[in-house]
């Protein structure tokens, strides 16, 4: 291999081992177990989302909705158990419902109604973030507050919800490792399982490389497409979940970053190895190193504005590495 | 008529690296006269017309424009000293969101001399005597992109004529339009030639030559390999030029098989065709020839089940088979190596192993997860079998050669059993000793299956078939069996005369 080659291959993974260590040494108590987990737990909720979007860019396509699913899905829970007064367990099938029900739109858009995907997905987006605000007039949910009627709320969210959030599994230290880095950890075992390992995953590779080429191989092309849409639909839910069970609430104004750091995630890991490809793995070293930047930066103290520079710096220089250096961008 | 050629071409070359493409073409067009140059794919026609219209640089030789040097650097060059080409595709030609008139005057609107400010008033006045002279009945303010496709030909071409050119160059004019759509064209070439135009028509079909030409010319592999110019045209002659033997290769010995695979009863495969009858047997290999666009693709993706047809049966093994997409098509066994491997075979993002593995997934899984060393073990016996030159399995596909890209999609399709393997021009852009590799190892394991081939190039049919059948207007014109093969009768057959049997 030349030079060059291993630029390719390495210089993503030596780009964060720098960045580690800069920030070893610059940011007092940056080397931690609390501070390795505070990184995991900060980049949990979006990294599952970017596994989801990454199964969307396998197949050619791009999912701009999963930041809005993510904070629809969000919404409901809260509206399902402050609203409706139901347990987790309802909350929870309700969102992982929206996701699946969003994917399966999205796919139909996409592939019977040949709508851009691109398109199609930011229609959807901004669809979301209009209904998920309907049903309270645009009011966040919150135990005891009024409702348009003039009733007011009673139900709260449940304990095993906000679990989900806020239980530390003990980890050689008491209290370590959060719920949600722990779903993070599963999930991304598992998409990497499927897109590596099963056939499913190598036929939506070749779906997203040469579609006919698939399609002759005896692929249903349009239900691969379609499943993955599902896919990152239902993982934004889940990132919804998550996301319901931190804040205890439905807060209309979070989320609003999601998306961006999500897709960042996604196509940053483009470039980890030298992959050129969408791959789960690189998504989730593609979050850790978002994580690790913006908590990096907030140790030393940079305002907020700097961090989405820096975010924007980053996924510019990926998509250098992916698209030019290695010359096999994907068309 | 030879002294008033106003466009001489002589001993024109090109090569693109070692590979030479034309070998030195020398070729006469005349005012008031439509020369055809016919070809097959990989003559080096569409390079030659490059070459006139200033898109490539010429190799060597001489082109000669009413008594002046011509060598365009640029088409631009090539248009203003009025040689003008219509492409192939259609949209290349015109701008889809444009209306006609700015269309037909697009190639005013830049360059020195222009003024800044768009005049609607103007180009619609310019536009109209333009579209006077051709004849042409098409709304201007029409946009482009609600026209059919015939109307947007006939704004390119005219878009090509509001130059005023000597010579029109039109490649395969006609390959998207319907018949009555290519009638209004060619009234419109008719028009042009009593004009004085010099036209050079570059078409496959038949009939379009029938009804246009005044010369033939035919091209092969890069040389011309015939001229017709006397009354009445030898169109076989003509086809026999462009696709007859060139060299006399080993006979095969060609098989016969009394085991019938797959029968074909009454399928009809487009409007107005006739119907079409076969029946391939076991262990024989049957080549399907015929000019470009007469259905050879759509029958083959119609046995592969990603066509309907629009009537007719088909029985498999004694069975009913009537798959309704290419996944039940391979349940059956009916397997496709389609044409351009580059946009339906090759799977860029893989390497050779997972391209071979490809269709058979779900045999080389076990509960959906991959059995990785079978596959590995199915492509490292793949490329000895068809003996890939490559390093090792992990190759890319772009690493390979033509023919070894090629020899990898046959690898892929012969990994498992078939039985009815289907090839639709399965030697197009592979050298001559992959084909060779490739032909041989299709007769050697033809045993225990029906074995399809759709080739245009005769010579590819008559060294790997035991029988040929012949292709025409969507459907079966005649069959050979490969064996003191009566050419001049296969050669009547390809060029679609009279039939004069219902055989």
């Amino acid at each position: 291999m030349t030079l060059r080659d291993h630029a390719i291959r390495y210089g993503f993974i030596v780009l964060l081992v720098g960045l580690v260590a800069y920030f070893a040494i610059a940011a007092d108590g940056f080397v931690s177990p609390q501070s390795a987990v505070f990184i995991f737990q900060s980049v949990a909720i979006t990294g599952v989302l970017a596994l989801g979007v990454t199964a969307t860019l396998v197949v050619g396509g791009f999912d701009l909705s999963i930041g809005s699913v993510a904070t629809s899905a969000m919404m409901a829970a809260a509206y399902v158990m402050v609203v409706l007064e139901q347990n987790a367990v309802v909350a929870v099938v309700v969102c992982l419902l929206i996701g699946a029900i969003v994917g399966l739109i999205n796919g139909w858009l996409i592939v019977y109604m040949r709508v851009p995907d691109l398109l199609a997905t930011l229609g959807m987006m901004f669809l979301l973030v209009g209904l998920q605000r309907i049903p309270t007039e645009g009011r966040s949910i919150a135990t005891g507050m009024t409702m348009p009627d003039g009733s007011v709320a009673n139900g709260k969210f449940g304990d095993a919800f906000l679990a989900l959030g806020r239980h530390r599994f003990d980890f050689f230290i008491p209290n370590l490792i959060p719920v949600s880095v722990v779903v993070l950890l599963v999930l991304a075992v598992l998409i990497w399982f499927f897109l590596e390992y099963t056939r499913f995953g190598r036929m939506m590779y070749a779906v997203g490389s040469n579609e006919r080429a698939a399609e002759l191989a005896g692929a249903p092309v349009k239900a691969y497409k379609i499943w993955a849409y599902v896919i990152s639909g239902v993982f934004a839910s889940i990132g919804g979940i998550l996301l319901a069970a931190r804040l205890g609430r439905g807060d209309i104004a979070s989320g609003n970053n999601l998306l961006l750091d999500a897709v960042a995630a996604a196509l940053i890991g483009y470039a980890v190895l030298g992959a050129a490809k969408p791959n789960a793995f690189g998504t989730a070293v593609g979050a850790l190193f978002v994580g690790i930047l913006l908590q990096g930066l907030t140790m030393m103290n940079a305002p907020y504005y700097t961090q989405d520079f820096v975010k924007g710096v980053v996924l510019v220089v990926a998509l250098v590495f992916t698209f030019a250096l290695s010359g096999r961008g994907r068309g | 008529m030879v002294g008033n050629a106003v466009f001489r071409v002589e001993g024109l070359r090109k090569s693109f690296g070692r590979n030479e493409v034309l070998g030195g073409i020398s070729l006469e067009l005349h005012s008031g006269e439509v020369t055809v140059l016919m070809g097959a794919n990989g003559a080096g026609k569409s390079t030659l017309v490059k070459i006139i219209s200033g898109v490539y640089e010429r190799g060597g030789g001489t082109m000669i424009l009413a008594d002046q040097v011509f060598a365009p650097n640029t088409p631009a060059e090539a248009i203003r000293a009025g040689v003008v080409t219509v492409h192939q595709n259609i949209n290349d030609g015109v701008v889809a969101d444009l209306d006609v008139a700015t269309n037909l005057t697009l190639d005013r609107l830049s360059g020195r001399g222009v003024p800044t400010l768009f005049n609607p008033a103007r180009v619609r006045r310019e536009a109209k005597a333009v579209a006077d002279r051709m004849g042409l009945a098409i709304d201007l303010k029409a946009r482009v992109n609600d026209l059919s496709l015939a109307d947007r030909q006939m704004v390119a071409i005219a878009r090509a004529l509001a130059h005023q050119p000597k010579v029109l160059i039109l490649d395969e004019p006609t390959s998207s339009l319907s018949s009555a759509e290519a009638d209004r064209l060619f009234a419109l070439v008719d028009r042009l030639r009593e004009q004085g135009v010099a036209i050079l028509y570059i078409s496959h079909r038949m009939s379009d030559i029938r009804r246009l030409a005044d010369r033939i010319v035919s091209m092969r592999d890069g040389v011309i390999s015939g001229v017709f110019d006397t009354k009445p045209l030898d169109y076989e002659g003509a086809v026999n030029a462009m696709l007859g033997r060139k060299i006399h290769l080993d006979q095969i010995v060609a098989r016969s098989s009394d085991k019938p695979v797959l029968t074909v009863e009454g399928l009809r495969i487009g409007q107005g065709a006739r119907p079409i009858s076969l029946t391939l047997g076991d262990g024989e290999v049957v080549a399907i020839t015929g000019l470009v666009g007469v259905g050879k693709t759509a029958l083959a993706e119609t046995l592969f089940g990603v066509r309907r047809p629009l009537a007719g049966t088909m029985t498999m093994n004694g069975k009913p088979y009537a798959p309704r997409s290419a996944g039940d098509a391979i349940a059956a066994g009916v397997f496709l190596v389609a044409k351009d491997r580059a946009t339906s075979g090759i799977v860029g993002d893989f390497n050779i192993e997972r391209n071979v593995s490809l269709p058979f997934l779900k045999r080389m899984s076990n509960l959906s997860v991959l059995k990785r060393r079978l596959e590995r073990a199915t492509a490292r016996r793949q490329i000895e079998e068809l003996s890939i030159v490559c390093r090792s399995e992990k190759d890319e596909m772009s690493a390979l050669s033509g023919g070894n890209q090629q020899k990898v999609m046959v690898a892929r399709w012969m990994a498992q059993k078939a039985a009815l393997f289907i090839l639709d021009e399965p030697f197009q852009g592979v050298d001559i000793s992959a084909r060779r590799d490739i032909a041989a190892k299709l007769r050697a394991s033809a045993h225990g299956r029906a074995t399809l081939l759709f080739v245009t190039e005769l010579d590819e049919a008559l060294e790997t078939a035991d029988r040929i059948l012949v292709m025409s207007e969507h459907t079966i014109v005649g069959e050979h069996r490969n064996a003191e093969v009566d050419l001049d009768r296969l050669l009547a057959e390809v060029a679609g005369g009279p039939l004069h049997s219902a055989a």
